[in-house]
């Protein structure tokens, strides 16, 4: 199946910041064709004036009061960052 | 060629809520590092989010303090983005259907002098919609730090419609911005916190152009001046370029309100596509008419209200009236203290709170909840000076202790004897025929009709007395001797 | 291939039979916990179902049923019986991997709500439990630690994603298990394994602390031996949860009781559009077989129609790889799990990080889902899904005003071979008995109902009305109960 032209894989993968080699492109290119090709067919459906389904079983208004309960101590919260100081996150110089 | 500036502003502001928008770990502000969190802020694996009811509230209140559409049903949007301080890469916001559109904040803008109101006008709002904060990044030489403790906070999104058009009418915007949402109860705005931030998107035009031009994003504007600076200065950058012939430029802009300059952020390599969609996570809002009823029951008067209020019904003056709206603790601590001096007195009871009660908080360093002076301080005082009995300089002494020690003034009056001497009703006449006789010209100004000529007669009685002479019966004898002769 | 039945062994017994022998102090928890890791690690390198387990952790735990059962304060039918956790779900000071190199050193500070009520029922909780990599795939070949093997034919897959959640069960190596459901990773591999599997009505069980794959779509649900075990087990992690804000307050009734107290007969609706091409002929009988026994108890067997089925497996495309895509943005090595060692700076870090952490069918739904979401597509394909979802709701809800349930094969063919599947569309395709099911947000029970000539286990699929599982599972029970299916064991 042929690849759509607006399926700029480089593009899509920048948006979900992943670093894919030359191979996965061209291979994950052809495979969503692939997929793609069968959504097509959603395109038949006759969906004038059908609702979206947002939840299975819609509910509103589900919330919690405002009541402040215990959080994570700094040992849990940090337990698994993979770098640390001064009880906060390391990461590479942001330049902002 | 003249042009005119178009700015929109947009305001962050976080709602002051005891936990945060989505879970409920305490939400605050400096705290150490990493302690206001919980596995649903850091975005661990399995966590899901649950509305903060106050937070809904408070945004409710909002809108109907700025006179907005309140939306009878709303829904959360997922806004996808990668940078670190934002946990799960994605911010849970409202794209399409926010909780409140329209509406308007009020402004003044400078009178024609000091001691005149300036006028009013209503910029227009677009939208207010609820979302959650990130936490906070701290650039270090090499490398940077990630704190959570912000992250998670709800925050308003407040935007206008790009209809201000000076640097002057947003800092009035965001004056009236900020004191609304003190007044209701919905946030302390203090930007040094980040409880308030803005965002300017400012461009111009040829006056008279319908066309908008390209716009630039102003960010970092760190205080209400600065937000104000940073307008008036990107406005010059702007006409500049273009009168030398160049193009603006589409960017976002950093400005330094130190150095008064502004530089152009690195620009993003690609376009922002946040790929909204409705948070599967979280069910849709419905506000009915009883919600609604119940937040508007608690609206506060707002400060400009209370401005032509207090102008109108104790006929302050307008300076006096201005600074007493901008803060409601002082605004309700004098209409208490008018209530048990008198609507009479009103004017005085102000000058007192303005001039002596400010002067006090300050040196002492605390607020106007820790003074010891209360309502019913300036109440007495402004009676004892009324009615003679405590003369203007005792009664600023009076004031200083009382403020110290909390005592009553009367007590203070009567511990320190400052309790004015019973007027000798002789030497005073006696006084005040002697001004009569030497002031032939003040006298003769004030029969032909000069009011205040009378103050030529007054200094001089003043002085012969010490200043111990009661103010009002000085004023009834002489207008009673100069109505005879 | 032989599957003699093997000596009636502890590990091999229902939660049922085993709760009478505990209360009645036949054995001890500790005894039985025994008898699993005896099981457990004479099986386990072959089957290859468990990322992890902790052998003290678990009779520690089994140590402390006893000692509550001796004091005359048990829990109830759960308590001291081992249950094996799919590794999705969140158990405070364990592993919780994906089964992704992303989580390979990730321990979890929480516990899931249902790790919650498991605790408060007592159970065991044993061992962490292979998957396709973050639930996403139907054979378990996705997992980047290993590849479960079908306990009944090595060479095979156990289905997925929760294939090690099946495979452990079948193999002996726990009582009972839980697994996860968003396109059909119970029913799948419990059809490909002779298990029970169950997922419950969307909203029924909390979601809070189970890895999110496709929010609107996954569900916790038992693996059992019998559907009995399947009540027992799904009245401990049911209710409405706080944390949960798609979780459901509904009545929840007595789902054991309920067995007995519904006997029917019921009106089954059988839909033609599942019984079409595709259908391996060996499936279709067995599952026509189980369908005439449904007769032969009284019930009105109807034919229905649910025209948009052809539909499901686009949609669900669609809908599971666009929420995924925001759902593993979170995996970014910044707070916890893998962080590249390679990155230059913090753009870097993201990129790589990822690309390292992440399997290719992982990578290739977040692409997937990334585009459907992007600027342009939205209303192409993420509503335009949203709103065939809908259509494909209202053909079961419609069918559900003739009929009380409806049957039809769980998959369209036995266990496949590993590596048979290479094409991650003829994969996909796998799953479309048991797709529309998570769209609609039905309960749905897979119960074996026979073997192939291989060997290889065939599962049938009852599908439910929403939030009436004591039916569905009463229905189920009127065939399990009466079959010996679930009374065979592979021959390891």
């Amino acid at each position: 199946m042929s690849v759509p032209e607006d399926l700029n894989i480089d593009r899509i993968a920048n948006l979900a910041r992943i670093a894919l080699t030359p191979e996965e492109k061209a291979k994950f290119a052809a495979q969503l064709a692939d997929v793609l090709t069968n959504i097509e067919k959603l395109k038949q459906v006759d969906v004038a004036g059908v609702e979206p389904t947002a939840h299975a079983f819609p509910v509103y208004n589900v919330w919690a009061d405002d009541v402040a309960q215990a959080g994570l101590s700094i040992d849990d919260a940090l337990r698994n960052a993979p770098a640390q100081r001064d009880n906060m996150i390391v990461v590479p110089k942001v330049v902002e | 060629m003249k042009y005119e500036a178009v700015i929109g502003l947009e305001v962050h502001v976080q709602i002051k809520t005891k936990s945060k928008m989505f879970t409920r770990v305490a939400a605050g502000y400096g705290h150490p590092a990493n302690t206001l969190t919980d596995p649903v802020v850091l975005a661990l694996p399995g966590v899901l989010p649950v509305m903060n009811k106050a937070a809904l509230d408070a945004i409710i209140k909002a809108g109907l303090l700025l006179g907005c559409e309140i939306a009878p049903v709303c829904k959360w949007d997922r806004k996808n983005y990668f940078y670190p301080d934002s946990p799960k890469n994605y911010q849970i916001s409202q794209y399409d259907q926010p909780l409140c559109l329209n509406g308007a904040v009020e402004i003044e803008l400078p009178g024609a002098a000091r001691n005149i109101q300036g006028e009013h006008k209503k910029i227009a709002l677009t939208r207010i919609h609820l979302e959650e904060d990130v936490g906070k990044l701290n650039h270090e030489a090499f490398d940077s730090l990630v704190d959570y403790n912000r992250a998670g906070t709800p925050l308003m999104e407040i935007v206008s419609e790009p209809v201000i058009k000076s640097a002057e009418e947003a800092y009035a915007y965001l004056t009236s911005l900020r004191a609304t949402m003190i007044y209701g109860g919905i946030s302390d705005c203090d930007m040094e916190k980040g409880q308030l931030r803005c965002d300017a998107n400012i461009s111009i035009r040829p006056v008279g152009e319908t066309k908008l031009g390209t716009k630039v994003e102003l960010k970092n504007l760190n205080s209400i001046s600065f937000v104000r600076d940073g307008i008036a200065h990107e406005i010059k950058r702007q006409i500049a370029v273009v009168e030398s012939g160049g193009t603006i430029v589409q960017e976002t802009r950093d400005y330094d309100g130190m150095t008064g300059t502004s530089q152009s952020l690195r620009s993003k390599e690609m376009a922002h596509d946040y790929r909204y969609f409705p948070d599967p996570d979280l069910m849709p809002v419905k506000v009915d008419a009883a919600w609604k009823a119940r937040i508007q029951a608690e609206c506060p008067e707002l400060p400009f209200a209370k401005q032509t209020r207090f102008q109108a019904d104790y006929t302050l003056p307008y300076t006096l009236a201005s600074v007493l709206v901008w803060d409601k603790a002082l605004a309700d601590f004098f209409e208490e203290a008018v209530k048990l001096a008198g609507a009479a007195r009103a004017q005085a009871v102000g000058n007192w709170i303005v001039n002596d009660l400010q002067r006090e908080l300050g040196a002492a360093k605390i607020d106007l909840a820790d003074s010891k002076v209360r309502p019913a301080h300036i109440a007495e005082l402004v009676k004892l000076v009324d009615a003679g009995t405590l003369l203007s300089n005792a009664a600023k002494e009076v004031f200083i202790d009382m403020s110290a020690t909390g005592e009553m003034p009367a007590i203070v009056m009567a511990k320190k004897g400052l309790a004015a001497a019973p007027t000798d009703t002789a030497e005073l006449e006696g006084w005040c025929r002697d001004a009569i006789a030497a002031n032939a010209k003040s006298v003769a100004e004030f029969k032909a009709g000069k009011e205040s000529a009378i103050n030529g007669l007054k200094g001089p009685i003043m002085k012969a007395s010490k200043g111990k002479a009661n103010p009002k019966l000085v004023d009834e004898t002489l207008r009673r001797l100069l109505a005879v002769s | 291939m032989s599957h003699a039945a093997m000596p009636n062994e502890l590990f091999n017994k229902s939660i049922a039979e085993l709760a009478g022998l505990l209360a009645a102090k036949t054995i001890t928890s500790v005894e039985l916990m025994q008898a699993v890791i005896a099981r457990t690690q004479a099986v386990e390198e072959r089957v290859k179902a468990f990322n992890s387990y902790d052998t003290d952790d678990a009779l520690a735990q089994a140590a402390a049923s006893d000692a509550r059962r001796a004091a005359g304060q048990s829990l109830g039918a759960l308590d001291g019986i081992p249950i094996g956790i799919k590794d999705v779900i969140a158990v405070t000071g364990q592993p919780l991997t994906a089964s992704s190199k992303m989580l390979a050193n990730f321990v979890s500070p929480y516990d899931a709500t249902v790790t919650q009520k498991l605790k408060k029922a007592g159970a065991v909780i044993w061992g962490r439990l292979n998957l396709d990599e973050f639930a996403m795939g139907s054979s378990t070949e996705n997992s980047a630690f290993q590849t479960t093997r079908n306990p009944y034919d090595l060479d095979c897959v156990p289905g997925g994603s929760s294939g090690g959640s099946a495979a452990a069960l079948a193999a002996g190596e726990a009582i009972a298990t839980l697994g996860s459901d968003t396109g059909g990773s119970i029913r799948q591999p419990a059809a490909l394994c002779g298990v029970v599997g169950l997922k419950p009505t969307y909203g029924l069980v909390s979601r809070f602390g189970l890895i999110a794959f496709a929010s609107s779509l996954d569900q916790i649900g038992p693996f059992t031996r019998t559907v009995e075990d399947a009540a027992i087990l799904l009245q401990s992690i049911v209710g409405h949860d706080e944390r949960d804000s798609t979780s459901f307050k509904t009545e929840i009734p007595d789902y054991r009781a309920a067995l007995k107290e519904k006997k029917g007969p019921w009106r089954i609706g059988i839909p033609k559009e599942y019984f079409g091409e595709g259908l391996d002929p060996e499936v279709a009988v067995a599952v026509q077989k189980a369908i005439d026994y449904y007769k032969s108890l009284g019930c009105e067997i109807k034919p229905v129609s649910l025209p948009h089925t052809e539909y499901g497996v686009g949609v669900y495309y669609i809908i599971a790889t666009a929420e995924c895509s925001s759902n593993l943005s979170r995996y970014d090595g910044i707070r916890y799990g893998h962080r590249s060692a390679e990155a230059s700076d913090i753009v870097d870090l993201y990129f790589k990080s990822r690309a390292e952490g992440f399997g290719p069918e992982v990578k290739r739904r977040i692409i997937l889902g990334t585009y459907v979401l992007s600027s342009g597509y939205y209303d192409a394909y993420y509503l335009r899904a949203q709103k065939v979802r809908t259509l494909i709701r209202q053909d079961f809800l419609n069918a559900y005003k003739e009929v009380d349930a409806i049957i039809t094969p769980t998959t369209p063919t036995p266990a496949f071979k590993r590596g048979a599947k290479a094409d991650p569309l003829a994969m996909y395709l796998c799953d479309v008995y048991t797709i529309g099911v998570n769209l609609a947000g039905l309960p749905g029970i897979s119960v074996p109902c026979g073997f192939s000539s291989g060997g290889l286990p065939i599962g049938m699929q009852l599908i439910g009305q929403p939030f009436k599982e004591a039916d569905l599972l009463a229905i189920a029970h009127a065939y399990d109960s009466t079959h010996d299916w679930t009374k065979r064991t592979p021959n390891l």
